[in-house]
């Protein structure tokens, strides 16, 4: 990746004014904790365990009141599993009496009738569960026995105690593209929206990646469903890889790592985008004297991404200016050069680079999973090719950055 | 998306105050805290106009304050009705200029 120096145009589109970058995020990713109940098997954050260095309550306050005077509208919360931290409800509340509104990504494990009441009692909290399965058969296989179960309840937690809106969140896989009606129906019956998001090989999702990612002709169906269900399904922005087919999917089709979007862990480390957990795209840390302003304003690695980047062979093909390449993240995680087409590039383009004996997917550089699988609730039920479940997975967090805006398509003047 | 609203220069606007307004380098951004949508600004001198709409004054004192040439003030009640639209600006009590 090389960036292209220039300063920032006048006018022009606001692609183009995102592109270098923003003052503040429009919203970020918030990883409370790497502790979770489950061991998903394509967990983002390889979560599972607490990190002994996770931020006190203190600290994360601190956070809060720098992304009110960042004017940060919005924060995504996730993990690990973010109810399970002890004063998650408290910093809920304070963040969204600091004018910082929240989306939480959850299991549904906390999610009681008591809970679910007072979630529905508060302005600018949005609650998303997440579901990889239209039904048990499928979602369990991949997020662990019993979880399917824990959502449903969840759900119906919320909608019985008046919770309007609700977001289902779905990682799309190879085994649940053919269920996209019935999540929507799902939805519709919870009086939900839906949020469908791509699986990324990041965490652990790289063990399971090239087992779980969708064929070519599963890329098309998702394409052609998504172009039908137009806006009344959330993506943010996810599929924009997909805009090669030739129509673009609502959204910004734009990568906005490190220019409008990044992610805090739960020790204070900023990334570029929730789907960078990796040395490579550390850009700081919140405890840092500056903060995190200090870490958004002055990074090396954001100012290095706040420029447009070269993009290599794809600046030839037809389509760069629908999919610009695709997903910094996935080509990373996939070892492929990250001035060349994305892993999934539905022109094809990536196949010959991904059959590469040479191509050395990088290793993680941290892991917070378990090291003893769960039993029971959270087990794990998939064995896939050459994934052992050894490596005990979780996650509540397949959270995009963008999610929950509503990009109109015309943009003010 | 929703039916535009139509502005005239002799009504009196206002931000929403469940409205935002965060400066960017190439205008601002709006945020609406009940609605949560978000909404994007691409000129200062429209930030500047939004800034200035209160109950005491008419959209078309805003436009001369922010010193937006005549001709363009269409293109400027065009972006406001759009606001409108989403809610982030209220029509204050109608008041006309004899």
């Amino acid at each position: 990746m090389t960036s292209v120096m220039h300063s920032r145009p006048q006018g022009g589109s606001l692609v183009e004014q995102f592109e270098y970058g923003l003052d503040a995020p429009i919203c970020l990713t918030w990883e409370l904790t790497y502790a979770c109940n489950l061991a998903c098997v394509h967990c983002l954050s390889s979560s599972g365990r607490r990190d002994p260095r996770e931020l006190s309550t203190e600290q994360c306050e601190a956070i809060i009141d720098e992304l009110q005077a960042m004017q940060v509208f919005y924060v995504n919360i996730g993990g690990g599993e973010p109810t399970i931290r002890p004063d998650f409800w408290h910093l809920l509340s304070y963040a969204v009496d600091h004018q910082v509104g929240v989306k939480f990504s959850t299991n549904g494990v906390r999610i009681t009738p008591e809970r679910a009441a007072f979630l529905a009692s508060t302005d600018y909290v949005d609650v998303q569960i997440s579901l990889d399965g239209a039904t048990a058969e499928v979602n369990d296989r991949v997020r662990g026995k019993g979880s399917y179960q824990m959502a449903i309840q969840a759900l119906d937690n919320l909608s019985a105690a008046g919770f309007k809106d609700a977001k289902i969140s779905v990682v799309v896989t190879r085994e649940n593209v053919s269920q996209l009606d019935l999540f929507k129906e799902l939805a519709d019956h919870h009086g939900a929206t839906l949020r469908l998001t791509r699986l990324r090989p990041s965490g652990r999702g790289a063990d399971v990646w090239s087992e779980l990612h969708p064929t070519a002709e599963q890329q098309r169906e998702l394409y052609n469903w998504l172009l039908v269900a137009g806006e009344s399904v959330l993506t943010g922005d996810s599929f924009f890889h997909l805009a090669g087919y030739g129509e673009s999917l609502p959204g910004l089709n734009l990568c906005g790592a490190g220019r409008v979007v990044c992610l805090i862990d739960p020790i204070g480390d900023v990334y570029a985008c929730p789907f960078a957990i990796h040395d490579q795209f550390l850009a700081g840390n919140v405890l840092s004297p500056n903060g995190f302003s200090g870490v958004w304003q002055t990074s090396e690695l954001f100012q290095e991404l706040r420029s447009p980047q070269t993009s290599g062979a794809c600046t030839k093909c037809e389509f760069f200016d629908a999919c610009r390449g695709g997903c910094m993240a996935a080509k990373f995680f996939t070892g492929l050069p990250l001035d060349g087409p994305d892993p999934e590039c539905v022109q094809g383009y990536s196949e010959q680079a991904l059959l590469q004996v040479g191509r050395t997917i990088p290793s993680a550089s941290q892991d917070h999973s378990r090291t003893a699988a769960p039993r029971g609730i959270g087990e794990n039920l998939l064995q896939i090719g050459s994934f052992t479940p050894a490596a005990p997975p979780s996650r509540a967090c397949a959270e995009d950055p963008l999610a929950g805006f509503d990009f109109p398509a015309n943009l003010t003047t | 998306m929703t039916t535009l609203v139509s502005i005239e220069l002799d009504e009196s606007w206002v931000l929403a105050p469940d409205v935002a307004l965060r400066p960017e380098p190439f205008g601002a951004l709006a945020y609406h805290f009940g609605t949560r949508r978000l909404t994007f600004l691409k000129q200062k001198a429209l930030v500047t106009v939004v800034n200035s709409l209160n109950a005491q004054t008419l959209v078309r004192q805003a436009l001369e304050g922010a010193h937006v040439p005549e001709e363009q003030w269409p293109a400027f009640l065009k972006a406001l009705g759009s606001l409108a639209s989403t809610g982030m600006i209220t029509r204050c009590d109608e008041r006309k200029v004899s």
